[in-house]
């Protein structure tokens, strides 16, 4: 038994505006997995909840006529990763969240959710993160769209106003068209865990595949937030295929990432984790894109 | 005959339906329900507390500080038999609810509720203020001159030292060209992650408490809850149903004392304690970190000519199980690989941490994990082949060990260990991965492992058996050595069937035990549940088939050494022919105009003996260096624990040890921030418990040589398999890398600190190639 | 405040049921205190052990973080409801039997139910896919690797891949 003081039911997300409204101090409870979790461990304890897991308008994954890929803010990690389109355009997305926890967190826990509790270490952040996504905001004046990296402020933070809520996560046909991409979930074990790191890389080569045009990093737990490391994309736009451009890329991340010490891992490990991380999962990028890492 | 057989478990059916009711499914839901105020503080002393704030939240019933233990009975919590000798009894040093905080989760006061959420609203009321004390975490720390002292009577924070002296370790290392090997080897706190919490349930049945409780051992918390609460032992009734899972930390009386405590405070009302998860990591009880220093000085020939062991066991803020963890441990020391000249102490040290106390193991994967990890060294030094060298200096066959009498029977240690080169093809891959080089590596090792069965001759064994025939011929087994998943019952029933010779399905174990009907008997521990029970089931079945007989005997006129009692029909022997159905017999013994006799048998056994269980471990692993990551390719255990009673149970008891162990080479490890003293990772999260994706197959292999001091040529099988795990998959992560990691667990912050210190990673700084 | 209830209708083990239920209620509460189904067990209530997992419309769902009124409208399906009309034993429990998969049995039943949705699939798992698939539950005695056998070897058999199955 939770310790809930009201609960109030989204049936439409303009129901769910005004319930917000109506409770300005009520939160969202997308999922609950991490709500649900707080409330137990006293910091939500009390409090009333506007609950909009019923919402299924907000399920599913769509191209829109622009060749944008739309997210349905509550649809799960399972569901993302099993979903066509998402394996066709942005397959890393599925990747990536399907090492959040395990199978029945995965089928509970939404994109939505994992965005808008503002964690450096949600698997599906570093992702987005580095393939530019939109995120879609829906309140009482309508609809407003934030790049991502805006959208987080600071840890456990993100621009979401009195009466909004997420209703959609949108990849550009720009960001995704003629990039590959992987990541690397950097954690103590296989499966129920959350990243020590986590690491995100795409790249679109070149006609030749000899260059690569464009790389796009982006970490979980390399800062209080999801962060892109730009200096070291900048270091390797243009760059051959070599292995030494690939190498030189990842040891420039360290100008960009400020992991802290924490219990979870000292920040020498992490420093040298987002090194190893980005050499990896961009030599997986180049490989996937159909290119070779020349020697 | 079933014993040796893989047959099914008595149980298996009732889990696999979901049927099977453990003690919250049997609480009823008028209970009020119960929650503990840990303390925030590592030390010191609690000034005041105020619940005004609380007691007003509706549904809370009543709040219970440290202040209202008004009786202090100051109580032991360790499972271990009753001693009647003062100098053998645990040390008492536990109250319901304490003033005194020694560890940052003590239990300074309790909410009692309707329900749970009303009893968290008022833990969240509730304000405590607090006299500091300076707090300490580590032993060696907690052992100088000036350190907080936890307990006034335990100077320098010692609960206790002991040592062995074999020799002389001063004269003999003065002999010319010894080669002279020297580690520090250390394993942290680790919890036991029974995936069933604490929980009890106490109330009033006129002047009596009935405590219902998820514990090893009925018996001893009925004694400790009378002791806690000042009442006669008598006056307790304990239950215990089934359970999910002890591992040990349930052969600690963990809050039944309080739970029975806040019962009678509030009139005998039903009350129940149900721990979190959170809670259970923090204020139950924690495996020992032990930090070993051990010294050899061999020669060149690969003998060894001197030892020497020092053992610093973190017993954290109470006593609990104390120091017999560390004095197994120790003990095991100069069995193991024996030599002329020996020198060990060991030490058990209070600190302001959450309490150790029994997990499976006792003291000897902490033990192994020391001598494991230095035998690999001291091969290398001497450029011997591991393998070869333990060969060497393992205990011979027909070691005695003075203290306990046990005996080394067989060949056990070449069997084991060839058994394991076989399976995992030792051979090949030791040869194949030397002189590797590339960031991806792969290592193969092994370590062996120490274990005795039982208690005997440290502690009383004993163990009581009842036997009740029914109407149809079947019979109610019962003893108090209690099921705790391991799969005791099962064992029991093939037993009881063999010895009275009826089917296994007419056996009726009763699995839940009740202190006010069960005969006599201290639980599940140690891994001498079947050894030990294994004496009473034989002795009270003769009992019982002799009187079958006897009255046999009076049914058909035979004399009773001229009938048997086979698979359930009384059998004359002479020509074998069946005369009666154990049934018929037992229906005319119980409903005769004559002689009606309910025939039953009951018998206690004192088991005045003991036995070595031996075994190794062989790890395969893949190590990625730039990762800092290890891959567990395969792991094999091989155990001697004498004859197998059931051999798919036996197998799967192993896989799970083999698990645990898996965790403490690999992940597990309780950590403690330096700045408060409070566990920051106690939830099965940020604990790294293995999962299902983080092992290989896990296979177990048996050599069964009979050991003859047992009922059923039986020994330890329960603990053994958690021993020489993680210091096998740590020499294979030497034999890839080169690297030694002496500091359990082998997990990537270990890894990467070593790798680094070793010139295997370089330190990364900003910029360019 | 007073308590807030809403009528709670939804399918567990194929029956159709309705209750006031309490809205602070997690799932876990409603099938246990509600519904008196004592197979979902309790080990951390924060979704981490799995122990209290159920299936809801064929996907696993640990219910200590799944609010009660969720499963308004919802088909609930627990261990109890696996065996047959008559009581019949399934396959996979069976297995866990046959295995020797079962020790304290606390795990045992969220495992099944897992173990029931990957089976529902029809799929033929690789070994790496089932343990996956299996990674949302901790179990402390079997090390996994019995479940193991005896998830592989009930998808096998009902793949008709008996020889498959039994060389598990």
């Amino acid at each position: 038994m939770y310790d809930i003081k009201a609960l109030y039911e989204a049936e439409s997300v303009p129901h769910a505006i005004q319930l917000l409204l109506e409770h300005p101090e009520a939160q969202i409870i997308a999922g609950g997995s991490d709500v649900l979790v707080q409330i137990r461990e006293g910091k939500r304890a009390g409090k009333e909840l506007v609950s909009i897991y019923g919402l299924d308008e907000l399920r599913g994954v769509t191209l829109e006529e622009d060749g944008t890929l739309r997210i349905g803010s509550l649809t799960s990690f399972s569901h993302i990763t099993r979903d066509p389109l998402i394996q066709r355009y942005i397959n890393v997305l599925g990747q990536a969240v399907d090492q959040v926890g395990g199978p029945q967190i995965r089928n509970i826990g939404t994109i939505g959710g994992n965005t808008c509790n503002g964690v450096t270490s949600a698997d599906s952040a570093s992702t987005l993160f580095a393939w530019d996504a939109v995120i879609e905001l829906t309140g009482p004046d309508g609809v407003r769209r934030v790049p991502i990296e805006a959208f987080y402020i600071k840890a456990g933070q993100v621009d979401l106003r009195p009466g909004e809520l997420q209703t959609g996560i949108l990849i550009p046909k720009a960001a995704y068209e003629g990039y590959q991409g992987h990541y690397i979930k950097y954690a103590m074990r296989n499966a129920m865990d959350i990243a020590t790191t986590g690491c995100s890389v795409n790249v679109r080569l070149s006609a030749d595949r000899q260059t690569m045009e464009d790389v796009r990093i982006a970490y979980g737990v390399a800062g209080p937030i999801p962060m892109r490391a730009r200096t070291a994309e900048g270091a390797a736009k243009g760059q051959p295929t070599t292995r030494q451009a690939v190498r030189s890329f990842a040891r420039t991340v360290l100008e960009d990432v400020n992991p802290r010490d924490s219990w979870r891992a000292a920040k020498d490990f992490r420093q040298h984790l987002a090194v190893t991380l980005a050499e990896r999962a961009l030599t997986e990028s180049i490989l996937l894109a159909g290119g070779v890492i020349h020697e | 005959m079933y014993v040796g057989k893989k047959v099914t478990r008595v149980d298996a059916y009732d889990k696999v339906m979901g049927r099977t009711k453990y003690t919250d499914d049997l609480c009823d839901k008028g209970a009020y329900v119960a929650r503990i105020l840990h303390a925030t503080i590592a030390n010191g002393l609690v000034t005041s507390i105020d619940v005004s704030q609380a007691e007003q939240i509706p549904g809370v019933v009543k709040v219970f500080t440290c202040f209202d233990v008004k009786e202090k009975h100051y109580f032991a919590t360790a499972g271990h038999p009753w001693s009647t000798d003062e100098e053998h009894q645990d040390v008492a040093d536990r109250l319901v609810l304490t003033q005194r905080v020694r560890f940052y989760g003590d239990d300074i006061a309790a909410v009692v509720a309707e329900n749970e959420v009303a009893a968290d609203q008022a833990l969240r009321a509730i304000r405590v203020e607090y006299e500091e004390y300076p707090f300490v975490l580590d032993v060696q720390e907690a052992m100088k001159e000036g350190a907080p002292q936890l307990h006034e009577d335990y100077p320098h924070n010692i609960l206790k030292h002991t040592s062995i002296r074999k020799g002389s370790y001063e004269e003999a290392i003065q002999e010319p060209g010894l080669i002279k090997v020297e580690g520090w080897y250390e394993t942290p706190a680790v919890q036991h992650c029974h995936i069933e919490n604490f929980i009890c349930y106490a109330e009033m049945v006129g002047e009596r408490i009935k405590v219902v409780t998820s514990t090893q051992i009925p018996h001893i918390v009925r004694r400790v809850v009378g002791q806690a609460l000042g009442l006669p032992w008598g006056s307790i009734q304990v239950i215990k149903p089934y359970i999910g899972g002890g591992f040990g930390n349930k052969q600690d009386v963990l809050y039944e004392p309080l739970c029975a405590w806040l019962c009678v405070q509030l009139g005998g009302h039903l009350v129940k304690l149900d721990i979190p998860r959170e809670d259970t990591f923090v204020s139950t009880r924690v495996r020992h970190a032990i930090r070993n220093h051990i010294v050899s000085w061999v020669r060149p020939d690969g003998t060894f000519a001197a030892r020497k062991l020092e053992s610093f066991s973190d017993q954290g803020a109470y006593a609990s199980h104390g120091h017999s963890i560390v004095a197994k441990g120790m003990g095991a020391f100069p069995q193991l690989y024996p030599c002329d000249n020996v020198e060990c102490d060991a030490y058990t040290v209070f600190t302001n941490k959450s309490v150790a106390g029994a997990m499976r193991g006792y003291g000897i994967p902490q033990a192994m994990w020391a001598v494991e990890c230095h035998t690999e060294e001291v091969a290398a030094r001497l450029g011997m082949d591991p393998i070869e060298f333990r060969r060497k200096n393992l205990m011979p066959v027909g070691y005695v060990d003075p203290f306990s009498k046990n005996e080394l029977y067989s060949d056990t240690f070449n069997q084991c260990i060839d058994k394991g080169i076989e399976a995992t093809d030792y051979l090949r891959k030791y040869e194949a991965y030397q002189h590797q080089t590339g960031d991806v590596r792969r290592g193969i090792g092994m370590a062996v492992f120490w274990y005795n069965t039982a208690v005997w001759p440290i502690s009383l064994e004993t163990s009581s058996c009842r036997m009740v025939l029914n109407q149809d011929g079947s019979i109610q087994v019962q003893l108090g050595e209690t099921e705790i998943g391991q799969g005791a019952d099962t064992a029991y029933a093939q037993m009881a069937a063999d010895v009275v010779g009826i089917p296994m399905d007419m056996v009726h174990v009763v699995s839940c035990q009740d202190t006010d009907v069960t005969p006599f008997g201290t639980g599940a521990y140690a891994s001498r549940q079947t050894y030990t029970a294994g004496f009473s089931i034989r002795q009270t079945g003769q009992l019982l088939k002799e009187r079958i007989l006897s009255y046999a005997q009076e049914l058909t006129r035979m004399p009773p050494y001229n009938l048997d009692l086979v698979e359930g029909k009384i059998v004359r022997i002479t020509d074998g022919r069946e005369l009666m159905t154990l049934g018929e017999l037992a229906t005319q013994a119980l409903y005769s105009l004559t002689h009606s006799q309910h025939i039953t048998a009951e018998s206690t056994a004192q088991i005045k003996s003991n036995a070595y269980s031996f075994g190794c471990t062989f790890a395969e692993v893949e190590v990625d260096i730039p990762m800092c990551k290890v891959k567990l390719l395969d792991v094999v255990n091989v155990h001697d624990a004498g004859s197998i009673i059931n051999p798919a149970l036996a197998e799967a008891q192993v896989h799970g040890g083999m698990s645990m162990g898996i965790g403490f080479g690999l992940s597990e490890k309780m950590l403690f921030d330096p700045k408060s003293g409070r566990v920051l990772n106690n939830n099965l999260l940020d604990y790294k418990l293995s999962t299902f994706m983080d092992h290989p197959r896990l296979r177990a292999f048996f050599v069964e040589n009979p050991e003859p001091t047992s009922a059923f040529g039986t020994k330890a099988l329960g603990e053994p398999p958690t021993c020489s795990v993680a210091p096998a998959i740590r020499n294979a992560v030497y034999q890839a890398t080169g690297v030694f990691v002496n500091e359990a667990p082998v997990n990537p912050h270990n890894l990467f600190r070593r790798f680094t210190e070793e010139g295997l990673i370089e330190k990364e700084a900003p910029g360019h190639v | 405040m007073s308590k807030q209830y809403k009528l709670v209708r939804c399918t567990i083990n194929g029956k159709q049921v309705e209750k006031m239920i309490d809205v602070r209620a997690s799932l876990t509460d409603m099938l246990r205190d509600d519904y008196r189904l004592t197979s979902i067990k309790k080990g951390c209530e924060v979704g981490e052990c799995g122990a209290c997992n159920v299936l809801v419309n064929g996907e696993c769902f640990n219910s200590c973080i799944y609010l009660a009124v969720w499963a308004d409208g919802k088909e609930i399906l627990t261990l109890e409801g696996l065996a047959g009309p008559n009581g019949e034993i399934s396959d996979i429990q069976q297995a866990f039997i046959d295995e020797a998969a079962v020790q304290c049995g606390f795990c045992t039943p969220g495992f099944i139910m897992s173990a029931t949705e990957i089976l529902a699939s029809g799929r033929e798992y690789s070994d790496d896919e089932i343990r996956k698939q299996m990674s949302g539950h901790l179990c402390r005695c079997t090390g996994y690797e019995n479940i193991f056998r005896a998830v592989k070897k009930t998808m096998l058999r009902r793949l008709g891949k008996n020889a498959e199955a039994d060389a598990v």
